[in-house]
């Protein structure tokens, strides 16, 4: 018989996923002054692209109309090995953490296989670009998982989350906010949002992510809004277990922690995105490696 | 207990500002760096040596970070403005080759900081040894891998705060006077940087200092 609580995370995580987006929005609205877009937008849209119907090329194959169903399948895996705050997801075992971060890998091994599939050169650029950054947000992503295996002594991803309360902040503070940075670059990096990609730009020299899905449409373009929006979700995830300390125990109250967590650092992308011009593009691999100087600082710091 | 995370921060900063110099692109951001290591390591004395003399300490203190954190930015600063030198760094070798050296300084500096055991550093955290050698080995490669003269002058400096990490971990014995003397000898070679740069962006238009090989014969 499972846990119930097993089931907080992932429903959270379904559900509420596109109002993060509503919520970076909405700051970044607030910040040029404008009104913004209503809370709930995304949903509208989703609920609007699977209404519709889907337009395919002749040059594509079934490649084309298969990355943003298996892409959000990965996705969907990633969400049940995801906690929220303290509370552990569904599923966990030993090692997770690779199946994790492969998983998201491979989610976007299939957007970059469908951009490749339409044989636009556009989508061709997108993509190499796309491949070369998350190659280079990898080791970082895998430098911090390590410092936080190693610290917690678990090498799950539910597992080490739960493990960090306020009392490891107290004695390896420096290393865990050494981590906490690093994946917040990563977590910007992989979602395509500012100091890295332009996620409203459609400029054919600018964009990374967007320039991969200009094909789809209807409901597969559907899948992959909703795809990245979980993969933002799963990635902040991560991060706010990490910076919110809060284990009562009680699954409730830290998973309401750990939505708070949320919602903040939704702000906070909004704020970074309002107050931040996106880095240039031959600069963008600076940043990835300074992360992962970040993660193998505080891999060397709790190792020692 | 508290006084030691309150070291091992103070470090861990030392450490990010080294890293956060290797990887930056502005000169003016550099200096930027280079003064709040300055400001933060000078902090160092007043955490470690404060029960022992308090006086001597916050002397010591107050004096680096004077000089370090507000006197050396300021004149360097100035320098930049009146050279009219580029404001980018121009390295030899790539932003990231450079971090991932000095990631691989600090590798090799926490290795010897566990093999090496010095007297009297009972007090302190074990991460004091490989920063400050770690401090010294990034200052070392700005030098080598930095074509202006400016650089030059902040890896210098950087190594300077190098040396002052491992020495205030070392000390209980140095005495004030001879730190204060150490303090003002970097201050007298800055300066005479400062100068020399003046002169070098007057006869040649440029400060770049690997130019400065064909002058010979």
């Amino acid at each position: 018989m499972m846990d119930w609580t097993a089931l907080l995370p992932p429903s959270a995580a379904l559900v509420l996923a596109p109002l993060l987006l509503g919520i970076i929005n909405r700051t970044k609205a607030v910040f040029g002054g404008r009104k913004g877009q209503p809370l709930l937008q995304h949903y509208f849209d989703l609920i609007k692209l699977l209404g519709k119907g889907a337009t395919y090329s002749r040059t594509t194959t079934w490649v084309f109309r298969a990355g943003p169903i298996l892409g959000l399948a990965a996705v969907f895996v990633v969400v049940l090995l995801t906690p929220l705050g303290g509370v552990s997801g569904p599923l966990s075992f030993t090692g997770d953490l690779l199946l994790f971060a492969y998983l998201l890998a491979q989610m976007r091994f299939f957007t970059v296989l469908a951009a490749l599939d339409t044989g636009s050169s556009f989508e061709g650029m997108g993509s190499s670009r796309e491949v070369l950054f998350s190659a280079l947000a990898e080791p970082a992503l895998f430098f911090g998982l390590a410092a936080l295996a190693r610290q917690t002594g678990s090498l799950s991803i539910s597992g080490m989350l739960a493990e960090i309360n306020t009392q490891s902040w107290l004695l390896h503070g420096p290393a865990l906010a050494l981590v906490a940075s690093a994946l917040l670059v990563v977590a910007l990096a992989e979602n395509a949002r500012i100091p890295v990609d332009d996620p409203n730009t459609h400029l054919e020299l600018t964009m990374i992510h967007e320039v991969m899905v200009l094909d789809h449409g209807g409901p597969d373009l559907a899948f992959i809004f909703y795809g990245s929006a979980l993969k933002l979700w799963v990635l902040a995830a991560l991060l706010v277990g990490v910076v919110v300390p809060m284990r009562t125990g009680q699954a409730l109250l830290d998973a309401t922690a750990g939505l708070a967590g949320m919602f903040l650092l939704a702000v906070m992308i909004g704020v970074v995105e309002s107050i931040m011009a996106r880095v240039k593009l031959l600069r963008v691999p600076n940043l990835l490696v300074g992360a992962t100087a970040l993660a193998v600082l505080a891999l060397v710091l709790v190792v020692r | 207990m508290n006084n030691l995370v309150a070291i091992e921060g103070i470090l861990i900063a030392v450490i990010l500002t080294d890293l956060l110099l290797l990887g930056s692109s502005r000169l003016r951001t550099c200096i930027r760096m280079v003064g709040i290591q300055g400001v933060v390591a000078g902090l160092l004395p007043i955490l470690l040596h404060h029960a022992e003399n308090p006086l001597r300490a916050w002397l010591l203190a107050a004096g680096s970070v004077a000089i370090k954190g507000v006197v050396f930015p300021l004149l360097l600063l100035r320098v930049l403005r009146d050279v009219g030198v580029r404001r980018e760094v121009e390295p030899f070798i790539g932003y990231t080759s450079s971090l991932m050296a000095g990631v691989a300084a600090l590798i090799f500096s926490l290795w010897v900081g566990s093999r090496v055991t010095l007297p009297g550093t009972s007090s302190a955290s074990s991460l004091m040894i490989p920063a400050g050698l770690a401090t010294i080995l990034i200052g070392l490669v700005v030098i080598i891998t930095r074509r202006k003269a400016v650089s030059q002058v902040l890896g210098y400096i950087v190594v300077e705060n190098g040396i002052y990490v491992f020495g205030v971990s070392l000390v209980g014995g140095v005495p004030a006077l001879v730190e204060l003397g150490v303090l003002m000898d970097a201050f007298v070679a800055v300066l005479l940087m400062g100068i020399a740069i003046h002169h070098i962006s007057r006869e040649f238009d440029h400060t770049d200092v690997d130019r400065l090989d064909q002058l010979k014969g």
